[in-house]
């Protein structure tokens, strides 16, 4: 029936899955995606608040690497991004879907600052640091445990469960700043123990820490037998029991390490930046790592990219607000409109739209 | 003999010349570099932004003169902000928020030929940096003012309608001596219109969280307090308050546009005055006081234009008359005899004015019958709980 049919009921358009898409295909949409999100960009500043687009996309470069200083920041801000993208990124390709990054980094913060406060001076500093470390570690951990185990035995749902950790985890924070700070003011200031050892510049041992955390998570999750597990954990369930994984075993192992490498970056923040803690410690830095995770199509080298490109982005947009001297709203409106581009772009490289011909009668 | 004084005449000449060169390219090469926490949706930063732009325009700076530095978080990130300035050519860094002050301070040990100033900041008197300064207003003094026009609203209020309790409340950040001292203040100026006034406080531990401070100004009017006033950073208290019809006396500037039926008035710290002087001292060469502390006097402490259609009648004309008094010294804002503590006048108090691990108390604020506030250090350290302010979750 619907056969007789046909000519008069096809769409304008209908869309069917590609083929794979050969890699420099691929890489050219994303290109051509960023292009056009660039020039709508320009095209909305000229309009919108007439700034000179050139101008703009100046401004955009020179935030990033305008000065060395620069340049150590964006490599810094990067590493730290790429550090909490990597965390997550083993619980997503088991399908776990853990937006708790944000909570289980702010704890490990915690953790290392409440080292500091109580342990600072007492111990050696070297001592001090390892400590931290460890709190840091087994703090996030604890933190990607607790929704893990839930899931394991009752089946709760991951994502509201990591998503309500979060706000947990800054409000005890906002407990300690309280009892940290008998003025009242809650806010700490920076510490005077616990650096972690500055060699050839301030952010290089943190950015080395990271490099060297990509390669392991590289080999970790396409080389070993736990990385195996996870995939196999991830595509189905029921295969994995069949072939005779422990599924809870695996949920919970790999949530405690994505716990405690987030734990690792809190540890990063407070020991190589900030010697303190606030609320706002990771800034967001939990949700943005989904999305740089996510980008990278959970492969831990290309994350090193997309992390880049998030940096590159943010850095823009502050460096635009400056240079122009406007709010961050609108810097803000083209960071949004260029991720938004790139994400909707990876939808023609898996699809394909295809338009009804005239005249020729499809198969 | 004539070739040596042709050179020492040329030489002096030259060296004229540069110097000449020199002085203009002073001014010109000047740059502010200014960090602030937020961006103008924050009426506290819109503060700031507001009194630099006024500086500039008073000391003919351009555009490219002042460069600004938005959401600078109270961390690393603000350390990061000031050395990137030095590096654009800043001769002066400022930072607006309480957190960004241990990072400055790291900042200002490394860049010794840049002068770095701190707003709300404790630290600069006891640090001792030729290159690191705090700065405060005695809002105190505003606060009292702004406290007045409220008494004024109250007091007609109840006269016409006798159901009207004398209970009003405020919305705080932290319990914090910035915010006490304000308060009270505040209240001490409705006090000295209505003495049977009495106030609830309600905290929200944060500066700036529009949903919070919604919530305790709503819970506020809930519990039966008739006018409110708020030291919190967001429009959340003064929104409320046009919504239900709740007189609103505000903080940090007019909020009248948004809230045209219930603004009364609002205090607030001009900047402009130390922009300017910190600008003109770096430009001269002077240095900058450690410790700067504007007054009603210097233009730091200011009052809004009083919204006639909520105000009561003759506001504007009390206001004037109490401001006199306070600058001429014959009203002291914490007068002991003004205000008790537990049931008795206060005679002696131990404030916390040099910022240490332990917060220790060091130095005695209670003399001549009155707490002296702002004298021993800008920021505020007056952090007394004064009978007839009920603070409702003082936890903060």
């Amino acid at each position: 029936m619907d056969n007789n049919n046909h000519k008069e009921k096809q769409p304008l358009f209908h869309i069917t899955k590609r083929n794979e898409m050969p890699v420099w295909q691929a890489m050219s949409v994303r290109v051509i995606a960023v292009m056009a999100a660039l020039l709508l960009c320009m095209i909305l500043s000229f309009i919108l608040i007439g700034i000179n687009p050139g101008k703009m996309l100046v401004s955009m470069i020179t935030g990033s690497f305008g000065s060395q200083r620069r340049v150590w920041k964006f490599f810094k801000d990067l590493a730290v991004l790429l550090c909490i993208s990597l965390a997550v990124t083993p619980a997503f390709r088991m399908k776990f879907w853990n937006i708790g990054a944000e909570g289980q980094t702010l704890i490990g913060c915690l953790a290392s600052v409440a080292c500091i406060i109580n342990l600072g001076g007492k111990v050696s500093e070297p001592l001090l640091v390892i400590i931290m470390l460890a709190a840091s570690l087994a703090a996030g951990a604890i933190w990607g445990l607790i929704p893990a185990i839930f899931k394991a035995i009752w089946d709760t749902n991951e994502t509201l469960f990591t998503l309500m950790m979060n706000y947990i985890a800054t409000f005890i924070v906002s407990y300690y700043l309280m009892v940290w700070t008998p003025s009242g003011s809650s806010t700490l200031g920076a510490l005077k123990y616990g650096f972690l050892p500055v060699v050839f510049h301030n952010y290089f041992l943190l950015i080395l820490v990271v490099v060297i955390l990509t390669v392991l998570i590289y080999v970790y999750l396409n080389y070993s037998k736990h990385g195996y597990e996870i995939s196999v954990v991830g595509e189905s369930r029921r295969t994995a029991l069949y072939i005779g994984i422990n599924v809870k075993k695996v949920i919970v192992r790999t949530m405690a390490l994505s716990g405690a490498l987030c734990g690792l970056a809190g540890f990063l923040i407070v020991s190589a930046l900030d010697h303190s803690i606030t609320t706002n410690s990771v800034g967001g830095q939990g949700f943005t790592a989904i999305m740089v995770s996510w980008l990278a199509k959970f492969n831990p080298l290309a994350m090193a990219g997309t992390s880049a490109l998030i940096t590159f982005l943010n850095q823009g947009a502050s460096q635009i607000s400056t240079d122009f001297n406007i709010d961050s709203a609108f810097p803000n409106i083209i960071v949004g409109i260029i991720i938004f581009f790139i994400i909707g772009c990876e939808f023609f490289i898996y699809y394909k739209v295809n338009f009804r011909h005239k005249g020729k009668e499809a198969k | 003999m004539k070739k040596f004084l042709a050179l020492v005449l040329a030489l002096v000449m030259v060296l004229s010349l540069a110097a000449c060169g020199e002085k203009k390219a002073d001014n010109k090469n000047f740059k502010l570099g200014v960090i602030l926490l937020h961006d103008e949706a924050s009426t506290y930063d819109l503060n700031f932004i507001n009194g630099v732009k006024d500086a500039a325009k008073a000391l003919g700076l351009s555009d490219d003169q002042v460069i600004y530095k938005r959401n600078i978080e109270e961390g690393d990130a603000c350390y990061e902000a000031a050395a990137d300035l030095v590096d654009q050519g800043c001769k002066v860094v400022f930072a607006d928020s309480f957190g960004h002050e241990t990072y400055l301070l790291k900042a200002a040990k490394e860049f010794k030929n840049v002068q770095f100033c701190h707003a709300t900041g404790t630290m600069a008197h006891t640090e001792k940096l030729d290159n690191f300064h705090n700065a405060f207003a005695s809002i105190y003094e505003g606060r009292y003012l702004a406290g007045v026009a409220a008494g004024m609203k109250l007091k007609e209020m109840m006269a016409a309608d006798s159901s009207v309790k004398p209970h009003i409340g405020y919305v705080g950040a932290f319990t914090y001596a910035e915010v006490i001292s304000g308060y009270t203040s505040f209240y001490l100026g409705v006090k000295s219109i209505v003495p049977e006034v009495t106030m609830d406080v309600q905290f929200t531990g944060s500066w700036y969280d529009e949903i919070e401070e919604k919530n305790a100004a709503a819970a506020l009017i809930d519990n039966g307090c008739v006018l409110i006033s708020q030291h919190a950073d967001s429009m959340g208290a003064p929104s409320v308050c046009e919504e239900r019809n709740v007189p609103n006396v505000s903080y940090n500037g007019s909020t009248v546009n948004s809230c045209p039926n219930t603004f009364i008035v609002s205090s607030r710290i001009d900047w402009s005055p130390y922009f300017q002087y910190i600008c003109k001292q770096t430009m001269e060469g002077k240095a900058i006081d450690t410790d700067w502390t504007g007054t009603i006097a210097t233009g730091s402490v200011v009052l809004t234009d009083v919204n006639t259609k909520a105000a009561a009648a003759g506001t504007a004309d009390k206001i004037k008359e109490v401001k006199a008094q306070l600058e001429n010294g014959s009203l002291k804002v914490f007068n002991t005899a003004n205000f008790t503590v537990e049931g008795a006048a206060l005679s002696s108090y131990m404030a916390d004015v040099d910022t240490d691990d332990a917060f220790t108390p060091d130095t005695e604020a209670v003399k001549d019958g009155f707490f002296h506030e702002s004298e021993y250090r800008s920021a505020p350290y007056f952090n007394v709980n004064v009978d007839g302010i009920n603070c409702l979750n003082a936890k903060y």
